[in-house]
């Protein structure tokens, strides 16, 4: 156990997505003691669920593994997984935070040998591959999955299969009495990097999602494009399976928008050339067909955006996506926008339809028990005494934005520990 | 060091089921006699972990433990016994049991033969010590530029208690945000000009005491290494020098030069300005016509002049969208029927800055235009005249305006400046043999004038921006320990260079933190190893120098390598490139991976089991085959993996090790490289690529098909195709036939 001083010299990040994990592991090879503090069972958060990065269309997982890496071998940094802040209190330098501990029935003696799952046959929607497809109840969340420890879902608690599941694990690493429990701690410094929620589509009703079969979010495509996903890697239409030889990605879908989130959400439109390219890769002929306002690849992305738009089975329309339904003779979707260029309706009829879905930050949905103040869309503003926030709490930002805002946050949250 | 091994040997998580575990103790007892040998059903447990304990801390006093159980990726912490233990982890279970077939010769022989290979590592492993110099260790950081981004990192790293040196070039501090009028806003609400805030910016760092100022200053020379630096800071015709650990570059950018514009009226009309002098004439109180002086009515605002151009610059400059709408707006505040006129291609006000960019179309006099400047021209009363096209309304459009504003660009100051190709020169001495090394180009910017022998100043990975991996590894530039902030690194705008400014710092703060403390820095951070030169045998012929992707080791005037220990990664491309294997590490060395290969057993020919070699890049190629494993797929039984801290450290002399030895093929693992290069080492896997490429030679003396070596640039996430590609490796060299070396 560290000794008192110690303890007021931590560092609490709220958050393991890639903000979170950033800015823990900068703090802690800076030299202070860091706890992350994360509500789904594994770090990474939708940095983990990426196919892969623009421009370099290069995979997470190589950035994640080195995160894993650095905070497997820093013993500063302290991990809590399934867990949630419930009360932060005192001030800078000393704040106590109670962290709620949410049962995992699986303890640190996992060696994620994945016996316990035999005799499992109940299924649960997987979320990590957005409830596209189903997992067994106790389940490790995915492949690279850090902690590499399984989970048993709370579903199946009290029933035979959870004990099936305890009797077939060697290393008692499944206890089925684990309770859900409260601890607290000493830190000087909270840094909030909550992230964000891909905003809820079904909003939109003229945007089809939910109704019309084949419409699917951004969010859902990286599933899809991912070997790993529910489709092993195959861009197909997700309803019936067939093949896709067109795709129309519709841009700013709840961002831009007064009626939903009217801030840009800054990542869609490079996410979508991104996706592109993912179709591209796999159907060299299929038409795709990109709806923007304005295509808002800054800086250097500019080239990735030259290079996607340059392929001649790829369409750029200026337009705002009015209406998407189904075509039942076709099977087939029609969107329909107004181009602006010729004033004239444009229609285009495709066979999967991606809608770039905005950030909605999880502070907009989730407040945090702490004295945090927020902008009208719920993005952390300004900062108070040894409460920062990092990544996309502040501000729609892209991966690699978000990592230097990480970094900067590290320093933010040293500084209370020298202030105090 | 004497070592006493201990070999550890778990039974958990089926290698017990799998594996006959007297034949595998006995492999270890039999071949190398170790003061202990144990196995355990469940190593990792507290129990597991306290046999160890007992035997290190006990009358055994083992001081080289071999785990043969899991990973090294996973239960880390758990199998950690300090630095003065020497640990290898043998990963019996997701590189044998998991990807094998159970109880078969095949997958005994498999790991039988990682056993042997994990003692053997030990053996040539010693405890680490930390790089201490003799000379006092600097943490005070230093910051080249005194604009936004480098006072806000002279800030933010006083604030958490770090001294730092700042250079400015000009009298004062501010650079570029000195120039403005009002500035775009930088807090919520987004919608308004702010007062430029430069000032109390200014005057903070000023009056901080951990902040020493210089302006109206310049880098002469730098010297030294992280946490040795001696910055020779030439001001006012004197120089003086300031120790220092750590260095933000924060030089900032220049606006593109306008007179390549004049295809946009600029030098063509008085009347063509750029948004610079926008900024001067709007400061000065007045916006009013370089031609006659009359407050102007009518502007138009024509961004992207210069980006987003291929014959200009091939890149967006990020805030000329945000800027122009606070020029237009200037316009509109000076005179309410003014007209503003912003023409642009895709308005890029991203996040927040849609505010800012809401906030002005309400503004009814302002006009914001999508479309292309396809011509401009003067009136006889020196209007200009603007023809526009691409518009939304899809028809040309005349535009008569008393002015015109071009957003120029940005250009970075690290791009301005002689371009050098940093090889050898022809005429020097190993000229010859370094030529398949491609140089790395630097730009002679005169920011940092380092007196490193690869260059001044780090080298650009593009468009002259001298950053590296700039998704994952962030601030980094190929440099260590020297770190790039704002607009010298990016196009940004403003919350992104004060962003910037402070992680810039903290990036400074961390290398000053783990170097005095003798760690690495990213990507190796807290590894104490460092590279030992063992000069007696150097040739001088300059590999190691060239080759270094981090620019570690100098020179001296004969050739010999100069090492800066807290210059290196620790990623062991110096030691594949040195012919004479001088370059070793404690833990890692061309004779320990010679030896690890030679203390494979390699079955004669007729026992039709051939083996091949996988040198596998730690950092990638490794995790994929560890995936392998937990997801139950099977790999050829033929293969060895040895891990590498880069595939930049392959030694040619493994490849004659492994061939002479019988072994049939080697099979090599790397990261993609290129100009979206994945390697962690910027360009080890390349260089590992380079020198296969003369492996023919050494194949040929040993009168062997190339076929039997193979590259392969494998991404994390290709798991799933790994055992594919490894059995095809394994099939091709059925096909080649055995190794003429077996059994020699």
């Amino acid at each position: 156990m560290a000794d008192e001083k110690a303890l007021t010299e931590s560092i609490l990040v709220v958050g393991g997505g890639i903000s979170g994990l950033t800015t823990a592991v900068e703090a802690a090879e800076a030299g202070r003691d860091v706890f992350i503090v994360e509500k789904r069972p594994y770090l990474g958060g939708r940095v983990a669920q990426l196919n892969q990065y623009f421009p370099k269309l290069c995979p997470p997982s190589c950035g994640l593994e080195i995160n894993f890496r650095r905070i497997r071998e820093n013993p500063r940094i302290k991990t809590f997984t399934m867990a949630e802040v419930e009360n932060v209190s005192g001030e800078e330098g000393n704040f106590d935070v109670t962290i709620k501990l949410n049962p995992r029935y699986v303890n640190e003696n996992c060696t994620a040998c994945g016996d316990c799952t035999e005799g499992v046959t109940t299924e649960i929607p997987n979320e990590y591959n957005y409830n596209m497809d189903k997992i067994k109840a106790v389940y490790l969340p995915h492949d690279m999955a850090y902690p590499m420890r399984y989970v048993i879902a709370p579903e199946i608690i009290g029933t035979e299969e959870a004990t099936k599941a305890k009797e077939a694990c060697q290393y008692d690493a499944v206890d089925l009495d684990m309770q859900p429990e409260s601890i607290t701690l000493k830190v000087a410094s909270v840094v909030w990097a909550t992230g964000w929620n891909p905003y809820d589509a079904t909003k939109m009703e003229n945007l089809g999602f939910g109704t019309v079969p084949n419409v699917i979010t951004n969010v859902m495509m990286e599933r899809l494009a991912a070997f790993d996903g529910p489709t092993d890697g195959k861009i197909v239409r997700p309803a019936d399976g067939k093949p896709v030889e067109s795709v129309a990605f519709v841009q700013c879908a709840g961002s831009r928008d007064e009626n939903y989130m009217d801030f840009c959400s800054h990542i869609c439109c490079l996410a979508s050339l991104k996706q592109t390219t993912y179709v591209k890769e796999q159907l060299p002929d299929a038409k795709v067909t990109i709806f923007y306002i304005d295509i808002r690849a800054l800086g250097k992305y500019e080239e990735f955006y030259t290079k996607v738009a340059a392929d001649e089975n790829v369409t750029l329309i200026k337009g705002k996506v009015a209406k998407v339904e189904a075509d039942p003779a076709s099977g087939q979707i029609v969107v329909e926008a107004e181009d602006i260029y010729s004033g004239s309706k444009s229609q285009a009829k495709v066979d999967l339809v991606v809608l770039a879905t905005g950030m909605e930050p999880s502070m907009a949905t989730a407040r945090v028990p702490a004295d945090v103040s927020y902008d009208e869309s719920g993005f952390v503003v300004g900062e108070k005494p040894g409460i920062y926030a990092a990544g996309c709490a502040r501000r729609p930002l892209d991966v690699a934005t978000s990592n230097r805002d990480a970094t900067a946050a590290a320093l933010k949250a040293i500084q209370s520990t020298v202030r105090r | 060091m004497e070592k006493k091994v201990g070999v550890y040997i778990c039974k958990g998580c089926g290698i017990g089921d799998s594996l006959d575990m007297e034949a595998l103790a006995a492999v270890a007892n039999d071949e190398f006699s170790p003061a202990v040998c144990k196995d355990h059903d469940f190593l990792c447990s507290e129990a597991g972990v306290q046999v160890i304990q007992e035997d290190l801390n006990g009358d055994e006093a083992v001081n080289a433990v071999v785990v043969a159980a899991c990973s090294p990726r996973v239960m880390r912490d758990v199998f950690d016994f300090g630095p003065s233990v020497v640990l290898d982890r043998v990963n019996l279970r997701e590189q044998v049991v998991w990807c094998q077939p159970k109880g078969e010769e095949d997958t005994q022989m498999m790991a039988e033969d990682y056993l042997r290979m994990g003692i053997t590592k030990v053996g040539d492993m010693e405890p680490l010590e930390p790089f201490q110099p003799e000379e006092e260790m600097s943490k005070r950081l230093l910051v080249v530029g005194g604009g936004l981004a480098g006072i806000t990192a002279s800030a933010e790293a006083a604030k958490a208690g770090y001294e730092v040196v700042l250079v400015e070039k000009e009298a004062q501090l501010g650079g570029w945000m000195n120039k403005l009028h009002k500035q775009a806003p930088l807090k919520h609400p987004y919608t308004d000009l702010e007062d430029v805030d430069i000032g109390d910016r200014i005057k903070a760092v000023e009056e901080d005491g951990n902040v020493t100022v210089y302006t109206g200053a310049t880098m002469e020379k730098i010297e030294g290494a992280p946490c040795l630096y001696t910055a020779h800071i030439k001001q006012n015709g004197n120089v003086v020098t300031e120790k220092v650990g750590a260095i933000v570059v924060a030089t900032g950018a220049v606006p593109y030069d306008a007179g390549k514009l004049t295809h946009l009226g600029f030098g063509q009309s008085e009347n063509v300005i750029t948004n610079v002098t926008m900024e001067e004439l709007a400061s000065k109180g007045t916006i009013t016509r370089p031609s006659d002086g009359r407050p102007v009515k009518s502007a138009a605002f024509v961004l992207c002049a210069g980006s987003r151009d291929p014959e200009h610059l091939s890149y967006c400059s990020s805030t000329c969208c945000i800027e122009s709408l606070k020029q237009a707006k200037y316009l509109r505040l000076q005179d309410k029927d003014a007209k503003a006129y912003v023409i642009y291609r895709d308005m890029r006000t991203p996040g927040h800055y849609e505010y800012f960019y809401k906030s002005m179309q309400e503004d009814e006099g302002m006009f914001l235009t999508k479309g292309e400047v396809s011509g401009v021209s003067e009136d006889e009363n020196k209007n200009v005249v603007l023809e526009v096209d691409d518009t939304l309304l899809g028809e040309k459009i005349q535009l008569k305006v008393d002015m015109v504003v071009l957003a120029t660009g940005m250009v970075t100051n690290a791009d301005i400046g002689e371009e050098v190709e940093l090889g050898l020169e022809d005429d020097e001495e190993g000229a010859a043999e370094l030529a398949d090394v491609p140089a790395d180009t630097i730009i002679k910017s005169d920011m940092l004038n380092l007196d490193y022998r690869q260059g001044p100043e780090a080298p650009p990975l593009h468009s002259g921006f001298p950053d590296s991996h700039f998704i994952c590894f962030p601030y980094e530039s190929r440099r260590t320990g020297i770190y790039y902030a704002g607009s010298v690194r990016a196009p940004l705008d403003g919350p992104s260079t004060i962003d910037d400014g402070g992680g810039a710092a903290l990036k400074a703060i961390q290398c000053v933190e783990l170097t005095s403390k003798g760690m690495a820095v990213h990507p190796r951070s807290g590894d104490m190893s460092y590279p030992d030169f063992f000069m007696d045998r150097c040739t001088q012929c300059k590999r190691c120098t060239v080759e270094c992707p981090f620019g570690a080791i100098n020179e001296d005037e004969k050739g010999n390598p100069l090492p800066n220990p807290t210059r290196c990664r620790r990623c062991g491309v110096c030691m594949g490139a040195c012919p004479e294997r001088i370059i070793s590490f404690k833990n890692y060395s061309v004779r320990m991976i010679g030896n690890i290969i030679k203390s494979i057993n390699v079955p004669d020919e007729w026992d039709e089991k051939p083996r091949f070699l996988i040198l596998a890049c730690e950092n990638d190629a490794y995790p994929a085959l560890d995936m392998v494993g937990l997801i139950r797929q099977e790999i050829s039984p033929w293969a060895r993996v040895i891990p590498m801290r880069c595939l930049g450290g392959l030694n040619l002399i493994w490849v004659a090790d492994t061939l002479s030895k019988g072994i049939d093929g080697i099979l090599l693992l790397g990261c993609r490289h290129g100009d979206d290069y994945q390697c962690h080492f910027v360009k080890g896997s390349e260089l590992a690529d380079i020198r296969l490429s003369k492996v023919a030679e050494t194949l040929d003396r040993l009168a062997l098909e190339s076929d039997r070596v193979q590259l392969i640039q494998l991404q994390i996430s290709e798991y799933s195709e790994l055992p594919r590609m490894i059995n095809e490796f394994s099939e091709k060299l059925d096909e080649v036939g055995p190794n003429p070396y077996k059994g020699f």
